[in-house]
């Protein structure tokens, strides 16, 4: 079964990525591809990416009749935000938190598990709506 | 140029997906992944089940807490994500105006960290 | 403040202790360990409010029972279905009720409720929640956590399992002689799977660190207290007082781990081993040897150290082979090849860890840690940092993983 597992971090924990100490550095960076190959090792990598900063973000925002509205910044204003995502395939939730609780960052974080859409079921969905 | 799109639903929006306006609701998405295949952009993805399947855990100095739900708290929840490979952030923001509409989405663009070595 | 902390924990201790009886008196005259609790719940989170400020009352029980009174008549009132099961619960009420106010000392039965919440009939992995739910009163979202389940999936084990209690007639009573032996056996597992609750560390050679440490050595006690002549009582206390002995050596003042060898031991608590000692001399004189009797022991060869200045790892090693004899586990044969590797040499304990099958160990950090340092020392680089990479890669606490970042770049 796919799970993802959304990676919050904070602000601290943004800022290990170019820490100015080398040593704090290179230990965030050097976490994240062990993590990923005990992922592979174990058959439970599906697929993830590490997002940038959230400055680097824009959002779309509908207006009522009028087009989307184009923001600089993210979506939500919260102290923890989205650093990066790994969808796994586990038997079940109990795996999945397991693999949740060895996500190297930094303390502060919040790991949020949460089961993907069934494939078939949203693929049956969809082709009931085709023409 | 990777990038991702998250798509932020409303309480609504979640509920469309088991009613009578589900078909209409995944028809849509799924189209706009064709879209994004014949454009020879995308890259993967995933859709979300509902919020409340969520646990979340909240890792502290040595301690953790592990919570029913998702996070953040807030009524908007992210109900799936789109990863795209574009020329610049201007083809990922026309990627992202294409995205279906459904009343309350909102769609946040982001570039993924590039490989490391 | 220490001493305000200090009080607060025995007042908790109290509530705990008057909350755990009360259950354990209510649910085997009713089976019904639901229902009990329910009956319970308000008069309980009243005494964690109320004694702190007011102090623990001369019959504890007798304020819990009046405190519970208004939701045991509720009940009552509401209960049309399950009319029986209610007559039961007041009467049993009543009872408890009267002997709180008359007898001097309210009646312990929590060593049957700690036999029934490891019964052989009850989902393993339910008997260390249920018995930290029942006896000591914890909340499913503590336990959850500790346990790293999510917490309605805790809450749906804990309530099945009071279902089938309740539905399957599981008795209150003792277990028989002849069946003693094994159901200690299981009680004692879910205490030191409190004990241990979700932390891995270093080749298994010391303790797991928060967790649920204090409750599990609140239940240890409990169980001494009632069941003092079986030697693998008291040896359990033993082995989790040793290691709870090391905990403030475990981090150095800035925050960063630091593995038992490098301790040091003057950080150690000294009261808590002398405490230990003592559990685990009254145990081995029972000349009835057991798992925990040989765990115990080699903690105590580690706490040796602070007398002596070294370790004996040729009786660490001795010990270890004899664990695995006894209770074979990955994290009994880890620990075993780290101290052959210290006393024999980095070689033998390589050869001695590749006796444990691969496919045991593919999620156990602690394998991994321990291949990478054993690689490093004989001088196989590639593959030591491999190892090192797989287990940072499975490592679930911020501190241990920056350790073995250090040890990567180091060896």
């Amino acid at each position: 079964m796919n799970y993802t597992l959304l990676i919050y971090e904070n602000a601290a924990g943004f800022a290990l990525r170019d820490h100015p100490d080398e040593s704090k550095r290179r230990a965030y960076w050097s976490a994240w591809p062990a993590y990923v190959q005990a992922l592979r090792a174990a058959g439970a990598l599906v697929d993830g990416a590490g997002l940038e900063p959230p400055h680097t973000a824009v959002t779309l925002r509908p207006r009522d009749g009028a087009p989307q509205q184009v923001q600089d910044g993210p979506f939500a204003d919260t102290k923890e935000q989205l650093g990066g995502y790994f969808i796994i395939d586990v038997p079940d939730l109990d795996a999945a938190l397991e693999w949740a609780a060895r996500v190297p960052a930094a303390p502060g974080s919040v790991i949020e598990v949460r089961p993907n859409l069934k494939p078939a079921a949203a693929e049956a969905a969809a082709a009931g709506a085709q023409p | 140029m990777k990038f991702a799109i998250l798509s932020y639903e409303t309480p609504d929006n979640f509920a469309a997906r088991s009613d009578q306006r589900r078909d209409a609701l995944f028809g849509a998405v799924f189209r706009y992944i064709d879209e994004m295949r014949r454009a020879g952009v995308f890259v993967g993805g995933a859709g979300l089940d509902l919020p409340q399947t969520a646990t979340t855990i909240r890792l502290e100095e040595g301690v953790r807490r592990v919570q029913d739900g998702p996070y953040p708290d807030t009524k908007e929840q992210l109900g799936g994500l789109f990863v795209i490979d574009v020329a610049d952030e201007a083809a990922a923001i026309a990627w992202a105006r294409r995205c279906p509409r459904e009343p309350g989405r909102v769609i946040e663009v982001r570039p993924l960290l590039p490989p490391r070595t | 403040m220490i001493a305000e902390a200090a009080t607060r924990a025995a007042v908790e201790r109290a509530a705990r202790e008057s909350y755990g009886r009360l259950l354990a008196f209510l649910a085997a005259r009713t089976h019904d360990l639901a229902a009990a609790e329910d009956a319970l719940a308000d008069a309980f989170q009243a005494a964690l409010e109320h004694w702190p400020r007011d102090g623990v009352p001369t019959k504890p029980e007798a304020w819990l029972m009046t405190a519970a009174k208004r939701r045991l008549l509720d009940r009552a009132r509401h209960a049309q279905v399950h009319a029986q099961a209610t007559a039961a619960l007041a009467q049993a009420a009543a009872e408890a009720q009267a002997r709180a106010n008359a007898d001097p000392v309210f009646p312990d039965e929590r060593l049957k409720l700690l036999f029934l919440c490891a019964h052989p009939a009850i989902d393993a992995h339910a008997r260390t929640p249920l018995m930290l739910q029942t006896v000591l009163g914890l909340d499913a979202a503590r336990i959850a956590s500790a346990f790293l389940v999510a917490p309605a999936t805790m809450g749906q084990r804990l309530s099945r399992a009071k279902t089938k209690i309740r539905d399957a007639g599981i008795g209150f009573d003792m277990p028989l002689a002849a069946e003693l032996p094994a159901r200690l056996a299981a009680v004692l597992e879910a205490i030191y799977a409190a004990y241990g609750s979700g932390w891995d560390d270093v080749a298994g050679a010391d303790a797991k660190r928060r967790g649920l440490a204090a409750e599990a050595i609140e239940l240890g006690r409990v169980l001494g207290a009632l069941l003092p002549q079986e030697p693998e009582v008291p040896a359990l206390l033993a082995l989790m007082l040793y290691c709870e002995s090391r905990r403030a050596a475990r981090r150095d003042a800035a925050g960063a781990y630091v593995p038992l060898s490098e301790q040091n031991v003057a950080d150690w608590s000294h009261s808590l081993i002398d405490e230990a000692d003592h559990l685990l001399r009254l145990a081995l004189a029972r000349r009835r040897p057991g798992r925990f009797q040989l765990e115990a022991a080699i903690q105590s060869v580690h706490a040796a150290r602070r007398l002596s200045g070294h370790t004996d790892w040729h009786a660490v090693a001795l010990l270890y082979a004899a664990l695995r004899q006894l209770a074979p586990t990955i994290g009994a044969a880890t620990a075993h090849a780290a101290a052959v590797a210290e006393a024999y040499g980095a070689e033998a304990g390589w050869t001695q860890l590749q006796t444990i099958p691969a496919a045991a160990v593919a999620q156990y950090q602690p394998y991994w840690a321990l291949a990478g340092h054993l690689l490093a020392r004989l001088g196989r680089r590639a593959e030591a940092n491999a190892a090192y990479a797989r287990a940072i890669g499975l490592c679930e606490d911020a501190a241990m993983r920056e350790l073995l970042q250090r040890r990567r770049m180091a060896d």
